[in-house]
């Protein structure tokens, strides 16, 4: 954890944020600076009665039904890629941690850690995402911090974000349901933050360029549940790729997971980037994507809900759930053979030929 | 978001939909299949094929072809892994570099997490070294000509594969006269380690399945002298499935038939020639010298080394390290897995004492490492 800043405040200057380009770590002083940031950008921004009261706190008004809480810290190079930033990100993950617990994301809280000498340009931008990703996912970001730290001490900007949403399944939606006979679905084809963020950070060129999948979950599930499809267990696919997410919940559900390669959707790009790189598109880290665990015989009805929203056009059913083989998962071949998938160890790394 | 053109929607999505071209046609299904039912027809006695390159070994594990051929067929994992085979001391060497708080150590990804005696790359890194991967050694160059302060220096790992690329950026160095860009050497090369193999007492390696990558570089002709001398067909082969059942079936015709030739099974990529330019940048930096092998120790003549004339740009020799030596953990058995005497889960360490997080050996560790693919696609079976 970055060192909080206790000095700066004495330096405040009472002057608008316009004249500081950068930022200083008198704006994490809790001085005046931090009182122009907080009323120049994030206020306007981010605009709610509970943020706007000014309090310690936020007072929110919820309903009396199961809540779900979920917290996720945001770091990424570069802060900018294509599809996203790590705002988008920063809204979108905790948005989507909330809705694979099968609720309705309403509010989140929004710590930052700035570098000093950031450009305010760069905040700003970074704000003004936020802005939208939450407008779209339909929350609201009622509480908020900001520290800075000294210039070398941070990477630009990291994020906090914690979120919390109220229950819509009428069942539990977690690994614990999950059962032999269930379908697998996907809700699109995999891979593409992986490679998007790669190839920005790295300087990697391809023919068309590749976005990040990044985005808001939670009106997809939402459609899921509202045509009242028994979901067994929702998992969004994140760092670890689809490997990680299907390995952990068939580690934690005792279950045998049996995956077709050739059923899961990877574009031409990514799958040629893999290629070049020698990655694996099933480790790759996804920001928009989901497999939903449904009973085989709703799995059609799923499907079709799914790809009725824009963020499902390319679900498929990838595999199922069996009793065969508890605690594994199994990747058929095109070609019929069959291999284990097992979790990454340590992160990708490029391969030497 | 984005402009228009720019959204990768615009893209196709496998799963028969698409073609990714030199990739989907070799990934048939049908066709492998076909190859397959043909080689279990030729096939009426037991055959022992050694695949030299570690790439092919992650594709026959990975896609399981070892299933699909008949019982009379073993195949054995060559050394063709050059994270692998690179030794201890060279890592240790690295270790050393890239401790210097002067340098910027660039190597390929693979090579950080290849254990030392003690630590890694990695972790070298984590307490503090300024250790980068890099996608290419012209990028190394790249950053010592930005960083004219700072010594950058690039860990010159691989076969004939990388040696070229190597070569080039040398031959950059020299033209710009960069001063502050070295390179940690510790090439290989193929033909020496098949003789090598081919010589060894415990030796059951009857065919090669030759690396085609290696082969695009160095040509075939040097394995001519090789087939004839030991009496073992040598077969080029590629890197997908119905690459690796072509070459198979290549072997064991000529096995059957009592041949043995070099055959060129990777037509798409390889002439017997190789490719000259990429030969000539070679020669022209390296000469052949003695090297170690990782588990394996030396093979004479079987490495190269900086000619005299481009010495400048020898890590050892600037930064001092030449004398430094170490010893392999002696439980690792890596050495006669690369022989092809024992395969991976027939070691007692096996997913035990030597797992990807704590590795006793590079195999374990490496992206071409046998016992990493062992390990990745089939525990516990």
């Amino acid at each position: 954890m970055a060192p909080e800043n206790e000095s700066g405040a004495g330096f405040a200057c009472p002057i608008p944020i316009q004249q500081y380009p950068h930022v200083l770590l008198a704006h994490g002083g809790g001085g005046k600076l931090s009182q122009q940031l907080l009323e120049r950008m994030f206020l306007p921004a981010f605009s709610n009665a509970a943020l706007e009261a000014r309090h310690d706190g936020a007072l929110l008004e919820l309903p009396s039904r199961s809540l779900a809480m979920t917290t996720d810290s945001y770091v990424v190079r570069p802060l900018f890629f294509p599809g996203g930033d790590i705002g988008s990100l920063a809204v979108n993950g905790t948005v989507n941690d909330l809705a694979m617990c099968g609720a309705r994301p309403l509010y989140l809280t929004a710590g930052f850690i700035l570098e000093e000498g950031l450009p305010m340009e760069t905040l700003w931008r970074v704000v003004q995402s936020m802005r939208r990703s939450s407008l779209d996912a339909g929350v609201q970001i009622v509480a908020g911090d900001t520290k800075v730290v000294e210039r070398g001490k941070g990477d630009g900007i990291y994020i906090n974000t914690s979120g919390i949403g109220v229950v819509e399944s009428a069942r539990p939606i977690s690994p614990a349901r999950v059962a032999a006979g269930d379908a697998i679905l996907l809700s699109g084809d995999i891979g593409r933050h992986g490679i998007a963020v790669m190839a920005s950070r790295e300087g990697l060129e391809f023919e068309t360029a590749l976005e990040s999948d990044c985005a808001a979950l939670s009106g997809i599930v939402l459609d899921l549940l509202s045509d009242g499809i028994r979901v067994h267990c929702l998992r969004d696919l994140t760092r670890g790729g689809l490997a990680s997410a299907l390995v952990e919940i068939a580690g934690a559900a005792r279950v045998h997971i049996e995956i077709e390669e050739s059923a899961v959707p990877v574009l031409d790009q990514v799958r040629a980037a893999c290629e070049i790189l020698g990655f694996d598109p099933i480790y790759l880290a996804n920001e928009g994507r989901f497999v939903a665990f449904v009973p085989e015989r709703e799995a059609r009805g799923a499907l079709e809900r799914m790809r009725a929203h824009p963020l499902g056009a390319s679900a498929c059913i990838i595999g199922r759930v069996t009793d065969r083989d508890p605690g594994r998962v199994t990747m058929r071949s095109p070609i019929g053979t069959s291999r284990i998938v097992e979790m990454i160890s340590g992160e990708q790394l490029p391969r030497i030929c | 978001m984005g402009l228009p053109g720019e959204d990768g929607r615009d893209g196709r999505v496998s799963g028969g939909r698409s073609q990714v071209k030199y990739i989907d046609e070799y990934r048939d299904a049908r066709a492998a299949r076909r190859i397959a039912r043909d080689i279990g027809r030729i096939t009426k006695h037991p055959w022992t094929l050694m695949e030299v390159c570690g790439g092919q070994t992650h594709s026959i594990v990975r896609h399981g072809l070892d299933t699909l051929l008949p019982p009379e067929i073993t195949l054995v994992h060559g050394p063709g892994c050059p994270v692998c085979v690179t030794p201890v001391e060279l890592v240790e060497k690295a270790i050393e570099i890239a401790s210097n708080p002067k340098v910027i150590f660039c190597s390929f990804g693979d090579m950080l997490r290849v254990p030392g005696v003690s630590r890694d790359l990695l972790s070298v890194k984590a307490a503090g070294a300024d250790v980068r991967v890099v996608y290419s050694p012209l990028d190394a160059l790249r950053l010592a000509m930005d960083n004219p302060g700072r010594e950058v220096v690039f860990f010159a790992v691989g076969f004939e594969t990388t040696a070229p690329a190597n070569a080039m950026a040398v031959l950059q160095a020299h033209r710009a006269h960069t001063g502050n860009f070295t390179l940690l050497v510790s090439h290989v090369l193929v033909p020496p380690a098949m003789e090598a193999i081919l010589s060894s007492r415990d030796n059951r390696v009857q065919g090669f399945l030759a690396a085609g990558h290696v082969c695009a570089v160095a040509g075939y002709e040097e394995y001519e002298p090789i087939a004839r001398r030991y009496r073992v067909p040598i077969v080029v082969t590629g890197f997908e499935p119905v690459d690796i059942l072509e070459g198979v079936h290549g072997c064991i015709r000529q096995l059957e038939e009592g041949r043995s030739e070099v055959e060129n099974r990777y037509r798409r990529s390889v002439r017997r020639e190789g490719n000259p330019a990429a030969r000539k940048a070679m020669a022209e930096v390296f000469r052949l010298v003695d090297r170690k092998w990782r588990g394996v120790g030396e093979i004479p003549q079987s490495g190269l080394g900086l000619r005299a004339v481009y010495a400048d740009y020898d890590a050892e020799t600037r930064f001092g390290v030449a004398g430094i030596t170490a010893e392999e953990d002696p439980e690792c058995i890596s050495g006669l897995i690369l022989q092809g005497i024992h395969k991976p889960d027939e070691c007692p360490a096996f997913g035990t004492r030597c797992t990807p997080e704590h590795p006793l050996g590079a195999t374990m560790v490496s992206s071409e490492g046998a016992c990493a693919a062992y390990f990745q696609y089939r525990r516990r079976t």
